[in-house]
């Protein structure tokens, strides 16, 4: 992969998230910086209070920034920007949640629900192409145009993931940042809505930031991935690099802890326990380090030193 | 479903039917099931929502819904048949002190105005017969075994001050209170993090040992499947077709519908292809389903699949199947390509163990 020319999509840089003041200041984002890649799909993965989803957040501006930028096509979104960049930015770049039991609004039919989006930015020119574009969105995620009369409760769970799926892309999006859209599926339905999102893809030509903490999905539906830890990411990667050679004591631990479908395997692993005091950052504080091309690990010198020794990586 | 080694069997379930009357209608959510259980052993329950895993124990818990019912078959446990059981005074015989269970969500199954110590000595009160010092030591002791620590400051404290994984912790240390001879888990990690979800299987892994439990997982994750369990059901549209040792199951798995879990994990899939998915939905319970439930899902399926249901066939003494495929004059089928190489990767493993 030949990183150099390709086309960065959207840059997150030197991203500080704070929630609260005063006493209970909490400190969500630290210092996060990442590229995505025009057409890839980029993993973020953590535990549940990482800051996964806020960064998401962030991105959709539905969470205030205190530092730092974000850019999607060169341009900042974050801070005061003109009124027209505003609405391109909130046409392109969309979002799938985690549950489609609760994103849907129950009151709506599929109709609304998909065309709302249509509605806040008027961004069709009668009636005809409103229905036309709802048609063709829901006929995109594999379901029937007769559906759009209905209301959320006459779907099950997968098929109220597609409807949230076409809300998305009925805006045209470039950029779609899919907030663990398969964690609340049955096993069958995962493997439908994976496949749906990846043709997806393939045909508009979309870029994803694919937030999940499953890692046997992560591994199979990124090309790159980040690891984040209470606001901070540990470790970036292509993700075969990344599951092949993870570095960060933190990474390895959270690689280990995934069941393998495999008996054998399971029974003879050990697990590894992350514990931050081992760090010795009080001296000197670590900083984001490309240890091999493409694969940066927050770390220390003395870290550095010690990961390149024990994983033989080259200089 | 056959004998496992000589090992004992403690809880059998014979010719189980469940039927629920909605709005009018007869659901058949159980449709004759024949299960054994072991004494000590581990053994799971998987399948999609809906294939009628979470009825199953409510049905040995005495905790179905209100318009649910055995209409057929027994589940014999001791000398009771639960199966008979009608009154509440019947099921606290059992429910608790001798099979006990661990929910899937810990957020919403403890008491929020209680304290969590307070909470497990209730159960330890009206079990053991414990009372005052006794009861407390006691409730130390079970929270000292879940491994939470600090346990008397903790005992004082209320479920919000705990995080996901303390309170199944707790919910734990409630369950296992009474002395149970069986737990059941039903989802115990879904709602939990990888690294928590890692120590909470371990933990009941431990008191397994400890308290010489027999255990009974309900889940859809087939990692957690591989870490815990002895046994594997697979259970789908209320039937279980197929039965047999986690290795036997997982790498000789011979029921299509086994192939086809196992062939929608994103592990056997590869990178920038189509993951392998079952098309179709499942079968309309309300409707009598003939022949094999499975069989319009199924690629594989022979003509007699849509009229005869299929009977148990013996794969090894521990492994059995329903399906036609393993009938003598059955066609040969070929596996789908991606489990081929799982199954090799499997047989490898056995071989060098």
């Amino acid at each position: 992969m030949h990183m150099g020319n390709r086309e960065v999509l959207l840059e997150v840089r030197n991203l500080d998230v704070i929630f609260g003041k005063g006493k209970s200041k909490y400190h969500a984002i630290k210092d996060v910086s990442f590229k995505i890649y025009k057409g890839e799909t980029f993993g973020l993965v953590g535990e549940s209070g990482s800051g996964k989803t806020t960064i998401g957040r962030s991105i959709m501006r539905i969470n205030e920034v205190n530092g730092g930028e974000i850019i999607f096509k060169g341009k900042p979104i974050n801070g005061k920007i003109p009124k027209n960049w505003d609405k391109e930015i909130t046409q392109k770049i969309q979002m799938i949640f985690q549950d489609p039991m609760a994103s849907l609004n129950e009151r709506a039919k599929v109709d609304y629900i998909i065309s709302e989006g249509l509605v806040n930015t008027k961004s069709y020119k009668n009636e005809a192409e409103r229905l036309e574009k709802v048609r063709n969105a829901l006929l995109e995620v594999g379901l029937l145009p007769e559906f759009s009369s209905r209301f959320p409760h006459e779907f099950s769970g997968g098929q109220r993931q597609r409807i949230g799926i076409a809300r998305a892309l009925v805006m045209n999006p470039e950029f779609i940042i899919a907030d663990e859209p398969i964690s609340a599926l049955d096993v069958s339905i995962r493997a439908q809505v994976l496949n749906l999102l990846s043709n997806l893809q393939k045909q508009n030509d979309l870029t994803y930031l694919f937030i999940a903490h499953d890692l046997s999905i992560v591994r199979f539906i990124t090309d790159r991935t980040a690891v984040i830890y209470k606001g901070e990411i540990v470790e970036l990667a292509e993700t075969e690099k990344l599951f092949a050679n993870p570095i960060h004591p933190y990474t390895r631990a959270l690689l280990s802890a995934v069941p393998e479908p495999n008996p054998y395997k399971e029974r003879t692993k050990t697990i590894e326990i992350y514990d931050p005091s081992h760090h010795n950052y009080d001296k000197e504080p670590p900083s984001f380090t490309e240890i091999e091309e493409g694969h940066f690990v927050l770390a220390n010198e003395e870290e550095i030193a010690r990961y390149r020794t024990t994983f033989k990586i080259g200089v | 479903m056959g004998d496992n080694n000589g090992k004992s069997r403690i809880l059998s379930i014979q010719n189980l039917i469940i039927k629920f009357k909605l709005r009018g209608q007869v659901l058949t959510a159980i449709r004759d099931i024949s299960l054994d259980l072991y004494k000590g052993e581990s053994l799971a329950i998987v399948g999609e929502s809906g294939s009628g895993k979470s009825v199953l124990v409510k049905s040995i818990m005495g905790l179905l819904d209100k318009n649910g019912y055995v209409d057929q078959g027994e589940i014999l446990y001791k000398d009771y048949d639960l199966a008979k059981f009608s009154t509440e005074k019947d099921w606290l015989k059992t429910r608790g002190r001798e099979i006990a269970m661990v929910t899937q969500d810990p957020m919403t199954s403890l008491n929020p105005l209680k304290s969590v110590g307070k909470q497990i000595e209730e159960c330890v009160v009206l079990h053991q017969g414990l009372k005052g010092k006794e009861a407390y030591k006691r409730t130390l002791k079970l929270l000292t075994d879940v491994g939470i620590h600090d346990v008397e400051k903790r005992y004082k404290q209320y479920p919000h001050e705990f995080s996901g994984g303390m309170r199944q912790r707790i919910v734990i240390a409630i369950a296992v209170a009474c002395n149970p001879k069986i737990l059941i888990c039903d989802e115990p990690t879904t709602a939990l993090d990888v690294t928590i979800q890692a120590q909470i299987l371990q933990l009941l892994k431990k008191l397994q040992e400890m308290y010489g439990l027999t255990t009974i997982y309900i889940t859809h994750d087939l990692g957690v499947v591989a870490k815990v369990a002895d046994r594997i059901a697979v259970m789908y549209a209320g039937d279980i077709i197929e039965v047999g040792k986690t290795h036997e199951v997982f790498f000789n798995g011979k029921h299509p519908y086994t192939w086809a879990l196992l062939s929608s994990l994103p592990q056997l899939g590869a990178k920038g292809e189509e993951l392998y998915s079952i098309k179709g939905t499942p079968p309309n319970l309300f409707k009598e389903i003939k022949g094999d439930a499975f069989a319009p899902r199924n690629p594989y399926a022979l003509n007699i699949d849509f009229v005869e249901r299929p009977p148990v066939f013996k794969v090894t003494d521990t492994h059995f199947a329903k399906t036609w495929l393993l009938h003598a004059d059955a066609p040969k089928v070929e596996l789908p390509k991606n489990l081929q190489g799982f199954f090799e990767e499997g047989r490898r493993y056995a071989h060098g163990e």
